[in-house]
């Protein structure tokens, strides 16, 4: 007999769910649901109160409908009314709708606490795990105000039953992963640990996952579990395939613990004790010893059980990085999967080996397998697992197998999904640059990429191939003779004419000696694209061709025909019609030396990390890249210099000196260059070769957040985004205060130009004094710099300094601004007093001037200790039992400036009915009052 | 601090430093050339999802917060992804940043979102194990006890996993706790079962138990299938 007819079902529910699934159309099945929603809806209205079955059924049916994917907008209050039923199922089906419909309605939401906390203090098993199942599964920031004090206290209680205690563990996790401010760690955390050593194996596998999350903040308080970890793992590896009963899953003994525990381990560094550090090499060396045993068992539930394990203690193995033995084996195992008949474990043996590339120790063991991956490439008939081969093959590159991988990899492109060409042509690219001996083979490689793949050769890409020529002169003549060929294929490229046309231009002269290469035929080739390309293409021709007019004097002639034409001197495209203009202008008022002068050739590039590994990093995320890369900067010495991207919309043109020769040239507008900035005249060129922006961005997003946050502390990160964090440390005495602000450079590569500038507006100026010494401007590469400011308090304000931050990362100018959090409750002295020198002042203070209220809502939840530690955080003293109220909260200090000291006196009286304050300060300055009201009505 | 000054936010989230090595250490360890362990994120199943090969979502588990629009908008991107890979392909996939693990039962598909750094043998066993416990609790489960039962299906799961990881793999001890519970039940409902609901309104459904073949060890399938 099945085991549903024990006598839970809803005959209701079951005739509902049939007539569903026997709607012919969508129609029919809303018509249905429509029907249904009426008749429960009716029900629930009705005067007939609904016994605690039907109430059940009706909340069951609404879930379904949800689930089926329709709206409900009613049922809750019922849902909730269940919770509190004493029977069993009703109080379930109760729990699974509030868990799946969760609903952030306040009045709701109180309800459902009560009625959770009912269950919790019920002593009842089942039905504290209920409401735990159901805090879990909601989560919400409500829930764990609630209850995150309850919870450690159920989870170490001596008389908790097991399975409460795995809810509770799991239960906590999730509340701490979703608030970890509202969960205490107190004495439980050591008792917590223990819990590794239960006698019952689930307690121990959902403390494990506790463990592991909350030990990432505060490893040292955790510590011990790695001891404990360590011998219960062992216990597990070296127990017979029977010993944990029914914790052994297909013959392999609790493979779910296992791979917990292995994920615990990799939380910290390598256990010191020799002891326990034997033990685990002992451990991990069984795992990889049991992978060669013959299996138990032919089903692949054994194998996927035994070799998620191994799969985990290689995962502990590359984290611990310092056991070439073990890391080698482990590769070795790798190496037996990638040719293995089930796909998943090819996949997964192609991403692990990825890691191990990475590892000094093991990056030649990787190497082997290099055929095996490029087989895999060619053959594997799942995109992701090709996928994984081309990472694979990516990593393991180095200089001695650079040129297969490379040929390799570009076969690959011309059949590859096109999901992932841009990534591959991305790799090639940089692999091509990165271990190239021979510049002739860089160029030939580039220019294959974008003969295969033009479309996925973004800007970054072809920029570089132009930086390295540029850069070396020993490969010019060469990338001008090759791109002259590749030019002569009757469809090309766009990005190859691209290169072409730059490359031309500034050493077409190294093969103008050839006549199959004359400079004739090379403007003939070049401008036979020239009507097939896109504006910015053509842009950059016409710069090539007043460079030819300098290089080979005699084509000017028929360049400066073409550049007469209409459809260049008229053309509807402002930016052309001004180079051919311009161009023509120059070609036939400029002396010879002069031409010479404006059309120089391009000067090498500065060094700078490459733009398309920057871009292929922020296409993969900043981890994976970062990681491969510095390990193999050791190994490698790098060849090439890494000159910086040219600006857009300049790349075509020759850096011009702004020379007075060329403002000689009278009326002819000086700017060969790309559409010009919003400013003009002389300082045009400047503008476009610097980063003279003097401008002060505006404030950064957030930074308001920020800056409230900063009212009631003195510490923490003031503004952070993918390149740089701030930091404040800060005191104030008095009406002095110091600032060390703290400027941390997130990226591997320097900042320079770094300049942080403090900017008091005019109002602010008189009455803050803020004294700063300048930084050191270049910031390495994970760096901080630190900046002390002096600050004094001269009088009163309202207004806070921007800090701006203006910097060069790669070839990027940045511009930051932030409001630094310096506000006048930062100069407050407490003040004791008693209750009555407390109201013989406040009535001293009456005049309507001195006195500032405001009502307002509470933006926060309202908890009495945190109001009490804001007030105390915002400088004033908290005087205890002085307003007869004890709800209120009542406050007093002394703002100190140098011109003058002002008394203050604040009042907040919460009303938790209503969600509101009232703030009251008093103090004998209107604009004080009016300031240290705005600031604090903020906090809460 | 000199004395005198105010005692400034007591607040615990305040991140507390030390004048040295404030406020990122492990970018200047890195830069100092000592590999910094990296750090594993505490990873867990984000959501579960059941759905027939027709597409239609049987049971969903969410175990992040996201909104029912975000919901409906990764289920339908999801289905159609998984519905059209192939049978020999690896039942991994990479989708936006995370992975997701699918398996098909029968009719059923069972799919998985874990993070990047999760365990994803394991996690097509935790699939396994909870249609082993579906099949234990129904007595060879198909499509249709998940729908007619569907309350049952969460109430296991809510045993098997909770917030995402794992809270009881002992199928002893999770059975015991759903037929414990069902023990406390009333009698005085009327009894239903899929099969028995399915012959009410008199239509005759191609039942195809999930299990199948798949798992060989128990003799009861066979029961159902003949």
């Amino acid at each position: 007999m099945p085991a549903v007819s024990k006598g839970d079902g809803m005959r209701g529910l079951a005739v509902f769910i049939s007539d569903i699934r026997n709607c012919k159309s969508k129609e029919a099945e809303i018509k249905r649901i429509n029907k249904e929603l009426a008749n429960i809806r009716s029900k629930f209205k009705g005067d007939k109160a609904l016994d605690g079955y039907s109430k059940k059924k009706y909340v069951c049916k609404l879930l379904f409908i949800f689930l089926l994917g329709h709206d409900i907008d009613f049922g809750h209050m019922e849902a909730v009314n269940l919770l509190s039923s004493n029977k069993y199922t009703e109080k379930q089906i109760g729990y699974l709708f509030i868990s799946v419909l969760v609903n952030s309605n306040s009045e709701l939401i109180r309800l459902i606490n009560n009625a959770i906390k009912n269950d919790l203090a019920s002593r009842n098993p089942t039905f504290m795990c209920l409401a735990l199942h159901c805090i879990a599964n909601v989560g919400s920031r409500e829930m764990g105000e609630a209850f995150a004090a309850d919870i450690p206290r159920i989870l170490v209680a001596g008389d908790s039953m097991d399975s409460v205690k795995q809810s509770a563990a799991l239960c906590l996790l999730r509340l701490y992963k979703a608030s970890p401010d509202l969960v205490p760690m107190g004495e439980w955390t050591a008792r917590v640990v223990h819990l590794l050593n239960d006698q019952h194996m689930g307690v121990v596998t959902a403390a494990v996952s506790l463990i592991t999350c909350l030990c990432k903040k505060n490893p040292d308080d955790f510590k011990t579990c790695v001891s404990l970890a360590v011998s219960r793992l062992s216990r597990i590896v070296s127990s017979a395939s029977t010993d944990l009963q029914d914790y052994t899953y297909y013959f392999v003994p609790a493979p779910w613990l296992s791979v917990k525990l292995l994920r615990l381990l990799q939380c910290y560094p390598p256990p010191e004790d020799a002891a326990v550090k034997g033990r685990l090499v002992e451990c991990l060396e069984t795992v990889l010893n049991k992978a060669q045993e013959p299996p138990k068992s032919k089903k692949v539930q054994h194998s996927n059980a035994k070799n998620a394990i191994l799969f985990e203690t290689i995962s502990l193995i590359i984290h611990y990085d310092s056991e070439p033995n073990l890391l080698v084996r482990a590769c070795n195992q790798l190496g037996q999967f990638l040719q293995h008949r089930e796909t998943n474990l090819r996949y997964l043996a192609l991403e692990s080996m990825c890691t191990l590339a990475s590892s000094e120790f093991s990056h030649e063991a990787v190497k082997t397998h290099i055929e095996t991956v490029i087989n895999a490439l060619k053959t594997e008939r799942d995109v992701s697992v090709r996928q994984r081969a081309v990472d694979l093959l990516y990593a393991m590159c180095d200089r001695s197998n650079a040129p297969q991988i490379v040929a390799e990899m570009l076969s690959y492109l011309e059949t590859a999904d096109y999901s992932i060409r841009e990534e591959i042509v991305l790799k090639v690219a940089i692999l091509a640059e990165k271990y190239a001996v021979d510049y002739t083979w860089y160029v030939d490689t580039i220019l294959n990429l974008i003969r295969i793949a033009g479309d996925y050769v973004s800007e970054e890409v072809w920029y570089r191939v132009i930086q390295i020529v540029i850069n070396r002169d020993d490969v010019q003549g060469y990338a001008a003779k090759t791109v002259f060929e590749a030019l002569q294929a009757p469809a090309c490229h766009e990005n190859l004419v691209k290169v072409g046309g730059y490359i031309l231009g500034e050493f077409g002269n190294l093969i103008a000696g050839d006549p199959r290469s004359s400079p004739l035929i090379q403007f003939h080739l070049l401008h036979s694209k020239f009507h097939l390309c896109s504006v910015p293409t053509r842009a950059l021709l016409l710069s090539t061709y007043i460079k030819f007019v300098n290089l080979f004097p005699e084509v000017k002639p028929t360049i400066q025909d073409v550049l007469r034409s209409d459809s260049q001197l008229r053309n509807a495209d402002v930016e052309l019609q001004q180079r051919a203009v311009e161009y023509l202008r120059l070609s036939t008022v400029a002396s010879t030396d002069i031409l010479a002068t404006v059309l120089e050739e391009m000067p090498p590039f500065p060094e700078r990390e490459s733009s398309i590994l920057a871009k292929l990093k922020k296409k993969k995320g900043p981890g994976t890249v970062t990681d491969l890369e510095d390990t193999k900067r050791d190994r490698s010495v790098d060849v090439n210099g890494g000159p910086e991207p040219a600006p857009a919309s300049t790349s075509a043109v020759s850096t011009p000196s702004p020379s007075a020769d060329l403002l000689g040239l009278g009326a002819a507008p000086t700017a060969p260059a790309g559409p010009p900035p919003s400013s003009g005249g002389s300082g045009l060129l400047v503008d476009v070769f610097s980063d003279s922006a003097s401008v002060v961005a505006p404030l950064a997003p957030g930074s308001e957040d920020n800056f409230a946050r900063f009212v009631c502390k003195n510490n923490g990160v003031l503004f952070e985004n993918q390149l740089l964090q701030i930091g404040l440390k800060s005191e104030f005495r008095q009406n002095l205060g110091r600032m060390f602000i703290f400027y941390g450079n997130k990226t591997s590569t320097q900042f320079l130009n770094f300049t942080p500038t403090l900017i008091c507006s005019d109002d602010l100026q008189p009455n803050l004094n803020l004294q700063t010494k300048p930084v050191d401007p270049t910031v390495e590469g994970g760096a901080q710099v630190q900046q002390v400011v002096n600050i004094e308090c001269v009088s009163d304000f309202t207004e806070a300094p921007v800090l701006n931050i203006q910097f060069r990362y790669g070839g990027t100018f940045q511009n930051v601004s932030v409001q630094l959090p310096i506000t006048l409750n930062k100069f407050f002295q407490p003040t004791e007093m008693a209750s009555q020198d407390f109201f013989q002042r406040w009535k001293q203070l009456s005049n309507p001037q001195q006195e500032v209220q405001n009502i307002f809502k509470a933006k926060h939840p309202m908890d009495t200790e945190v109001t009490k530690a804001k007030i105390i955080g915002f400088g004033s003293a908290l005087l205890e039992e002085v307003d007869p109220n004890p709800a209120n909260f009542v406050g007093a200090g002394i703002i100190h400036t140098k011109t003058t000291q002002i008394g203050c006196l604040l009042r907040l009286e919460p009303n938790l009915q209503a969600q509101m304050y009232r703030l009251t300060l008093r103090t004998s300055k209107e604009a004080v009052s009016q300031r240290l009201c705005e600031l604090l009505s903020a906090q809460f | 601090m000199p004395a005198g000054f105010p005692p400034h936010s007591t607040t615990a989230s305040l991140p507390q430093h030390g004048d040295r090595g404030f406020p990122f250490a492990a970018a200047a360890a890195a830069a100092a050339g000592q590999a910094p362990p990296r750090p594993r994120p505490a990873a867990a199943m984000q959501f579960m999802l059941l759905f027939s090969r027709q597409g239609k979502l049987r049971l969903q588990k969410w175990y992040v917060p996201l909104s029912d629009k975000e919901k409906k908008k990764i289920t339908r991107e999801l289905v159609q992804t998984v519905l059209a890979r192939k049978p020999k392909m690896c039942s991994f996939l990479e989708w936006r940043d995370l992975k997701i693990v699918y398996k098909r039962y029968a009719s059923l598909y069972f799919c998985c979102a874990i993070e990047d750094q999760d365990n994803e043998l394991i996690t097509l066993e935790i699939i396994h194990r909870y249609v082993e416990l579906l099949d234990k609790y129904f007595g060879s489960v198909c499509e249709l006890d998940i729908i007619f039962n569907f309350e049952k299906a969460y109430f296991i799961l809510d045993e098997f996993l909770l917030g995402g990881e794992v809270q009881e793999t002992s199928k002893k001890n999770v059975l015991k706790a759903i037929e414990q519970a069902d023990l406390l039940q009333e009698v005085s409902d009327p009894p239903t079962s899929a099969s028995q609901s399915a012959g009410i309104t008199g239509v005759s459904h191609r039942i195809q138990p999930i299990f199948m073949s798949l798992i060989g060890e128990s003799k009861c399938r066979e029961k159902s299938i003949g």
